[in-house]
């Protein structure tokens, strides 16, 4: 298979980066690793006179920690980076994790989580945790760079809040708050490799027993990673018995709005939301019990 | 427009003149002859084409030939550069008995000494885990992880047996 025939750049920085998109005009692709749009354009589905490779720009592939100002992963943060970076681990550990379940090795060591949240795959494995965590993206376009929330950042399949003319620069996760928790949890049929059939990521909040704050995202099993709102509000406000675990899962399942496919079949699907949001919650009220010690 | 590219495969500077489209995976079997790292998918789901990018494990059939300029890259050739006297790895698979048709040698071999280089007592289930990016179509998978840990513990000793000394 044989990628079709295209011009390459590899700017030095991001300026450079946006000049060439522009100058380009809708005929050119942002690339970070590569192993999304790559195989894309070997099977035919995307083609393009330019790729621009933002892999040369230095500022766009670090992973900084910051007490005050939270996460920030660059835009070509490579997923192993993520998955073993000691911060990320510590702080973050959803995060870590759905690094982790994304692809395998050697996609790992060449792709990014930013190119995971670009490429916009409703089964995008890093989508799900980022959205529950709160976090928010950093998009560079010629007339300077605006943060967009995860939850608006998705508009549908492969389709994103970026603009023609824009670059994702980084990802900005808050600093999880004391006594909060988050957890991701996914399932696909192939063991660990294959995309994710279901992944869902969750964060919760507590006051003593009260859960002062919930956000549960679904991937996969709809359009574009969406929040369970009802889910959310039930377990919200509350101190959680197992009814009310067993009903946020149901309601979970209700909201998604899965379809069939090579990977599951929607009946199937949703079930699995129930089972895998149950829990996403269960061990994000763990890791913030933890946190209370 | 062809790029220049400047890059090391297995410690040889190699210069080429490359088009944008070709893959590392292209260049290293069609300009440079290496023809030991395969091409079995290409989109970067069976791992037969891995090789060692600045010591990472990466699918060859997925990274562009432009993108290696200045970079070092290893492949299956490198690990028994006499050509006889094999790496550890190679030895242990043939050993445990774990290439059959052998399409899919090559790069497991190159996961293993990615793994090894990162974790010097896989149990197996890291092993598996090392392997993720890896199909073997004859399913000799059991062979494979065992040549592995094999490998593991004859690294283990000539490094003791090296602080010994």
């Amino acid at each position: 298979m044989r990628l079709p025939h295209f011009e390459y750049a590899a700017p030095k920085d991001l300026d450079e980066a946006l000049r060439l998109l522009a100058e380009a005009v809708g005929d050119a692709r942002v690339m970070a690793g590569g192993t999304d749009l790559l195989v894309r354009m070997k099977h035919g589905l995307l083609k393009t006179g330019l790729v621009i490779s933002l892999a040369e720009i230095e500022e766009l592939r670090s992973i900084r920690f910051d007490r005050r100002k939270g996460l920030t992963i660059g835009a070509t943060a490579r997923l192993a980076e993520v998955a073993s970076h000691p911060d990320i681990r510590r702080r973050y550990p959803a995060v870590a994790c759905a690094a982790e379940k994304t692809a395998n090795v050697q996609v790992r060591n060449m792709g990014t989580v930013g190119g995971n949240i670009c490429n916009a795959a409703p089964s995008a494995d890093n989508a799900p945790t980022l959205m529950a965590m709160g976090a928010e993206v950093s998009l560079a376009g010629p007339k300077g760079q605006r943060l967009v929330p995860m939850d608006q950042f998705f508009k549908g399949p492969r389709l994103t809040a970026l603009e023609p003319d824009e670059i994702l620069k980084e990802i900005r996760v808050p600093i999880p708050p004391p006594y909060s928790g988050a957890s991701y949890q996914h399932l696909s049929a192939r063991g660990r490799v294959d995309i994710s059939a279901v992944c869902i990521g969750a964060m919760a909040l507590f006051e003593g027993d009260i859960c002062r704050e919930i956000r549960i995202a679904l991937g996969a099993v709809g359009p574009k990673p969406m929040r369970a709102l009802e889910a959310e509000n039930v377990l919200r406000g509350n101190s959680w018995t197992d009814d009310m675990i067993d009903l946020a899962g149901r309601k979970a399942a209700e909201e998604s709005r899965p379809i069939s496919d090579v990977r599951a079949s929607a009946e199937y699907r949703r079930q699995m939301v129930d089972v895998l949001s149950r829990r996403a919650v269960l061990e994000a009220r763990m890791r913030a019990g933890k946190r209370r010690q | 427009m062809k790029h220049q590219i400047d890059f090391r495969v297995n410690g040889d500077e190699v210069s080429l003149l490359v088009d944008p489209w070709k893959t590392l995976n292209e260049v290293l079997r069609e300009n440079l002859n290496l023809t030991g790292t395969k091409l079995g998918c290409g989109t970067g789901d069976c791992g037969a084409c891995t090789v060692l990018l600045d010591g990472r494990s990466v699918n060859s059939c997925l990274t562009l030939a432009v993108s290696v300029n200045g970079k070092s890259v290893q492949t299956v050739e490198g690990l028994a550069p006499s050509g006889e006297d094999l790496h550890p790895v190679q030895d242990s698979f043939i050993k445990a008995g774990a290439i059959q048709c052998g399409f899919c040698t090559a790069g497991m071999e190159m996961s293993a000494v990615y793994l090894l280089g990162h974790n010097q007592s896989p149990n197996e289930q890291e092993i598996r885990a090392g392997l993720s990016g890896h199909l073997c179509r004859c399913t000799g998978y059991n062979q494979i992880v065992e040549a592995i840990a094999m490998a593991a513990t004859e690294l283990r000793d000539s490094r003791s047996e090296g602080v010994k000394k």
